[in-house]
């Protein structure tokens, strides 16, 4: 990995690796009309970060994670990304152009509905394939090997590679999806529900291959959740959501083991114990 | 004595907001501090907030008061104001810990458990499951059981996972929640001779033990935490 390489030849010089936030968001608000979307929300994302946006539906959670994924344009606020180059740029000051471009090599986008991050009728070596090719790859034989190696790693088979994902399960719908975020090596992946709508055995499966993923990887996620298990097991941080503010921020298991706020504890005590 | 970790003045009380807002005082004026190659042991009856102290030295429980300061890469830190970053970076290369019940994580095998903290250091694979077999067999955990989720092992075999994920790296620090509370006295042993071993290599551990044996076994001193207790009163 050469961004690794990198950090071991500063370490050798003796120079601390410059570890910066990956993405810092800022008074992000949405408003539709008079109802409040997300109001005033701000936090930093480090580079191979995990951060859970918690909150029962309604709280706010999907605006922000589109506001913040440049998917809706927010009423206020900002969001700046730290480009591979080290470039800081605002994400609503780009063109549509530059934008698209991010979303396609250094971002992922994970749906909750697969049908939303898919297309169903090419075959799934096609849909991994697709985002290789929006970057530029035209060698029809690597690609082909890349979408191979890419659903071995999400625990496809080879023999799948021409079958079009409507003829797949839900659980390989999902993992396909992720293979096709994951082909250019984003470094910031968003995630919405990830593992909602799936039975539980499968979503084990998926958040065992999540977070071997996001660790090899190094990634940095975004993921909304309803679900604090699913936090737990996959977050570093997170931030708890209700009608659209941030009720109480931190340390993952600091926040599920010793809630503070009124409503995180309410959240905390609903959990039903198997 | 090198001190490594000093408590001062620490307090925690729970609001329970289910509960009408409602104030729990568990301990203030928590203070205390741990040596390098020393063993201190939190003393004092259940509930007395014994697993509370332990889980703020880990940043779990938030501190309502007070400074835990440890010394981490060479400098001292406040893990009571630190922020979540930090904590992670604390946890993964100054305090480790040892949790009264394994949180098992559906379909990773006992090995990656075990292994988990060192590959978090950036140990390869291998190597770190080598150091966990290792472990695994001082533990004596049937060797049929290591490449399985620990989530059906027996209360006995799930505490020897976590132990050896506790005391697999060389953490300065290490905090140990009733590490032999479910086993039998011979791995008992075993445990007894892993806290030596740490102390000879200069950690400073703190633990609960309720087992007295134990206890005296490994004990260089002991805190009586009743001292700290706050406002029994409104318990």
């Amino acid at each position: 990995m050469s961004h690794s390489s990198t950090l071991e030849a500063l370490a050798a010089a003796g120079i601390p690796a410059p570890v910066k936030p990956l993405l810092t968001v800022e008074g992000l608000t949405r408003v539709y009309g008079k109802r409040i979307g997300c109001a005033d929300v701000s936090f930093e994302l480090w580079p191979g970060e995990v951060l859970a946006i918690v909150g029962e539906s309604g709280s706010g959670k999907t605006t922000l994670l589109n506001c913040i994924s440049s998917r809706l344009t927010p009423t206020c606020g900002t969001v700046h990304y730290r480009m591979r180059d080290g470039a800081i740029s605002e994400i609503y000051k780009m063109t549509e152009a530059e934008r698209r471009h991010l979303m396609r090599t250094d971002w992922g986008f994970v749906h909750q509905n697969p049908i939303d991050g898919l297309r169903m009728t090419v075959s799934a070596g096609a849909n991994v394939g697709e985002r290789l090719m929006a970057v530029g790859n035209r060698h029809y034989g690597n690609i082909r090997g890349a979408a191979i190696e890419w659903l071995a790693r999400v625990e496809i088979d080879e023999d799948r590679v021409d079958d079009q994902p409507r003829t797949f399960s839900g659980g390989m719908r999902q993992r396909l999806q992720i293979a096709r975020n994951l082909v250019t090596e984003p470094r910031l992946v968003f995630m919405d529900e990830p593992t909602g709508g799936l039975d539980v055995s499968v979503q084990a499966r998926l958040l065992d291959l999540l977070r071997g993923l996001v660790s090899d990887l190094g990634l940095a996620v975004v993921v909304v959740t309803h679900d604090l298990a699913v936090a737990r097991l996959l977050s570093d941080r997170m931030i708890v959501m209700k009608e659209g503010r941030v009720i109480e921020a931190g340390l993952t298991d600091r926040v599920l083991d010793d809630p503070r706020a009124p409503y995180t504890q309410l959240l905390v005590s609903s959990i039903l114990q198997v | 004595m090198i001190t490594l970790l000093v408590a001062s003045e620490v307090k925690k009380t729970f609001i329970m907001h289910m509960r009408g807002g409602v104030e729990l005082p568990v301990v203030a004026n928590v203070s205390f501090s741990l040596k390098a190659g020393s063993c201190a042991v939190l003393g004092g009856p259940s509930g007395v907030g014994k697993s509370s102290i332990l889980k703020m030295l880990y940043g779990n429980y938030g501190c309502d008061g007070g400074q835990i300061l440890v010394e981490h890469h060479g400098r001292h830190v406040d893990i009571a104001s630190a922020s979540p970053r930090l904590v992670l970076e604390i946890r993964r290369d100054t305090i480790g810990y040892v949790s009264q019940f394994l949180r098992a994580v559906p379909r990773v095998s006992a090995l990656d458990v075990a292994a988990e903290p060192l590959m978090i250091r950036g140990v390869e694979r291998e190597a770190a499951h080598q150091q966990a077999r290792d472990l695994f067999a001082e533990l004596n955990l049937p060797e049929k059981l290591w490449s399985l989720p620990p989530a059906t092992f027996s209360g006995g075999e799930q505490q020897r996972v976590n132990i050896a994920r506790g005391f697999i790296t060389d953490h300065p620090v290490l905090l140990l929640d009733e590490p032999t509370a479910s086993l039998d006295a011979a791995n008992r042993e075993v445990v007894i001779g892993l806290i030596a071993r740490k102390k000879a290599e200069g950690v400073a551990l703190l633990g609960i033990f309720h087992d007295l044996d134990v206890r005296n076994a490994v004990a260089d001193h002991v805190i009586d935490v009743s001292a700290f207790a706050a406002g029994k009163a409104a318990a």
